[in-house]
């Protein structure tokens, strides 16, 4: 297995399904940050398989909505010193706002700069997430997957 | 009941009681209209009609004027502040300022909601897109208390293009808050009501559903037959209107063996799935249906400014 550095001070995000590593990775834009950070894809796990990891060096603020929205299985580490100081779990969120947009065309919030796209989930299935847009109760879905 | 201040964008918004004060309120000004000919004097309606509804702002107007308040507005999009880019949510900001009740009609889904949240005067949503049209819903609702005195205990046969048409979806999602109140539904298989609504009322409102192609298989049983329109680009081949489009079409001979007191009911307006012969039936009550929507509209408005 390759080599990489542990982090000093920072997050580190664990048991990432693969392929999910990437899109968080550009969710957080870090692919435009000055201090260091690493996407390893596809390291052996035991809990599955195979996962995905990112490393910040840096505490950085979260947005934990999205990240239970792109991959609810992910393990959320702060460091401290070297040391694991937190461990977070995320949930798929109940209610979103703004992370994304509503698959009916025809829905308001697709056209006024004043709707927030805001949904409420109805089916937290991972395969398919179910979630009931706030203005046009139109459903829209995710796939973790 | 106090429903000042609040805001009706779908009929679920109001509970079965609050709903039915409305009623109750509209059957009062019906026998006596006179009598609420200055309930409104001052008061100022808004219509923004971001898309023509000729049936529907009249109504809305009448209905204003009726209660000796005041009416303003535009009738569509292109004499309005929105062919010149402004958000829905700006001009309702404004329109605050101009009018104590305002009535919001949008091509867009959910537009009257967005419009509710940056007003603090009462907002009506007149019909959103394909979404919902709660006004309408609750005119069906007040002629059906007019004639079967309540609202419960009823077989409701809904005829047309059910997966499409809003009025029936929810029409269906509030009569299924009644008390026994059972659906048959008669549609042709490409228009059938949609799953989800159907999961909906069954599930939270343990309602039957009964669902046939055959209007002939229900027409003898029902207390209420609710035709709607079926438009032919609704179809995937022009065979299949062809060979169904008379089936969905009501006429006297189909109406012979139905109940003495059923009652015929169509939110209009109608092409050809009412013969007119239909017309002079007394069961037909279509046309009072539509002026039922002034009374009912005058209650709603009354009751959201709260002079009643
Ligand atoms: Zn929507």
């Amino acid at each position: 297995m390759l080599e990489v550095t542990s982090i000093n001070c920072g997050i580190v995000i664990d048991h990432i399904n693969c392929g999910n590593g990437q899109k968080i990775f550009e969710k957080l834009n870090l692919g435009n940050v000055d201090f260091p950070v690493v996407l390893l894809m596809n390291v052996p796990s035991k809990k599955l398989g195979k996962k995905d990891i990112i490393k910040i060096e840096n505490k950085i603020d979260l947005n934990l909505d999205m990240l239970g929205l792109i991959d609810s299985d992910i393990t959320i580490n702060i460091i401290e010193n070297g040391n694991i100081s937190k461990k977070m779990n995320v949930d798929i969120p109940k209610k979103v706002s703004g992370l994304f947009k509503c698959e009916n065309p025809r829905c308001i919030s697709n056209s006024d700069i004043y709707a927030t796209p805001t949904f409420t989930l109805v089916n937290k299935n991972k395969n398919k997430i179910k979630y009931q847009c706030n203005y046009c109760d139109d459903f829209t879905y995710f796939n973790q997957r | 009941m106090n429903l000042k201040g609040r805001h009706l964008i779908d009929p679920n918004d109001f509970t079965i009681d609050e709903l039915n004060s409305i009623l109750d309120l509209a059957v009062d000004m019906k026998k006596d209209l006179s009598r609420y000919s200055n309930l409104c004097k001052g008061k100022i309606l808004a219509t923004l009609f971001y898309e023509p509804s000729t049936r529907t702002r009249l109504s809305f107007e009448s209905a204003m004027l009726r209660m000796g308040g005041n009416v303003l507005g535009f009738a569509d999009s292109t004499t309005s502040s929105a062919s010149k880019g402004e958000s829905l949510s700006d001009t309702i900001r404004v329109i605050n300022g101009y009018a104590d009740i305002a009535v919001i009609r949008h091509p867009k889904e959910g537009s009257a909601k967005l419009a509710s949240e940056h007003s603090y005067i009462s907002v009506i949503n007149g019909g959103d897109g394909g979404h919902q049209h709660p006004t309408q819903t609750l005119t069906d609702l007040l002629t059906i208390k007019l004639y079967k005195d309540n609202i419960e205990n009823l077989k409701v046969a809904l005829c047309g293009d059910l997966k499409y048409g809003r009025t029936v979806h929810s029409l269906i999602k509030t009569l299924a808050r009644y008390n026994n109140i059972s659906f048959y539904l008669v549609s042709p298989n490409q228009l059938k009501l949609p799953e989800y609504i159907k999961e909906n009322v069954k599930e939270k409102y343990n309602a039957t559903i009964f669902e046939t192609e055959n209007l002939e298989d229900v027409i003898n049983e029902v207390d209420i037959l609710y035709m709607t329109r079926i438009q032919r680009e609704r179809f995937f081949n022009e065979e299949d209107y062809l060979k169904l489009k008379n089936s969905y079409i009501l006429t006297k001979d189909k109406i012979s063996k139905s109940k003495e007191n059923m009652l015929i009911m169509h939110p209009l307006p109608r092409v050809n799935e009412i013969d007119s012969s239909v017309d002079s039936d007394k069961r037909a009550v279509y046309f009072e249906q539509a002026h039922n929507g002034v009374f009912v509209r005058m209650a709603l408005m009354a009751k959201l400014l709260g002079v009643v």
